[in-house]
């Protein structure tokens, strides 16, 4: 039986998708629903510490330096312009007074929204446990992802 | 509006979710029964702030404008 709880897994590593996906577990949270959000492949950009990662392997390196960065180092699905489209679109979001992503990212922290990283992409991507912020909760894999969304209302991929 | 209000929560400039996330953070501070005051310019408060009362059981009093902005009043549930 569906609890209230929402489910939401953070695929996506664009800016305006990462956007969405805090907004609408903000928004969830608020109405005072348990909020899960499960980030996979380069969706886990969104909660890495943004420094450099410590891969073993040569791709594995080579991805880190590709994928470099955290939620502040994300670029917009369109209009990237090889990192200038960011720019652009954090001043347009400044000029609005839109939070932003590390703010977003706080208040659903603040706000009780549960991270959990997905621990086989963690794995392909090389990235560590240390890689990622404290506040990442567990490293969990597919079964956990789909107990949550069976038990919740909103079930979402982004 | 005649009623009387606990706190005021200040969301002016704030845009979609800050006024609700911080209102969501504020009606823990409140006992049941007691009234928040939202002051908020975005235009998405008018149906935002009346559907979260909607989902979380609280009692939505009603809205009234301000200059430049709009008051919402909202009663915690008991």
């Amino acid at each position: 039986m569906a609890e209230n709880k929402a489910t939401i897994v953070v695929f996506s590593g664009d800016m305006d998708k990462v956007f969405a996906a805090f907004i609408i577990a903000t928004g969830c949270a608020a109405a005072g629903m348990d909020t899960t959000l499960f980030f996979t492949f380069w969706g886990l950009n969104a909660i890495k510490k943004g420094e450099p990662i410590k891969a073993k392997s040569l791709l594995g390196k080579m991805m880190g330096i590709m994928n470099r960065g955290g939620i502040e180092r994300l670029n917009p699905s369109r209009f990237s312009f090889g990192g200038i489209g960011r720019i652009l679109f954090n001043k347009m979001m400044r000029d609005k007074k839109v939070a932003s992503l590390p703010e977003l990212r706080q208040t659903a922290i603040d706000l009780g929204v549960h991270l959990l990283a997905c621990k086989m992409s963690m794995d392909v991507l090389e990235i560590t446990r240390d890689d990622l912020i404290p506040e990442v909760e567990d490293i969990v894999g597919v079964a956990t992802f789909v107990k949550e969304a069976a038990n919740s209302k909103i079930q979402l991929f982004i | 509006m005649d009623i009387k209000v606990d706190l005021v929560q200040d969301s002016i400039g704030q845009l979609c979710p800050m006024p609700i996330a911080l209102l969501a953070k504020n009606i823990r501070k409140l006992a049941p029964g007691q009234v928040i005051e939202i002051r908020a310019d975005d235009e998405g408060a008018h149906a935002d702030i009346p559907a979260w009362c909607e989902q979380t059981g609280n009692e939505f009093l009603g809205e009234e404008p301000g200059e430049g902005f709009f008051r919402y009043y909202v009663r915690k549930a008991g």
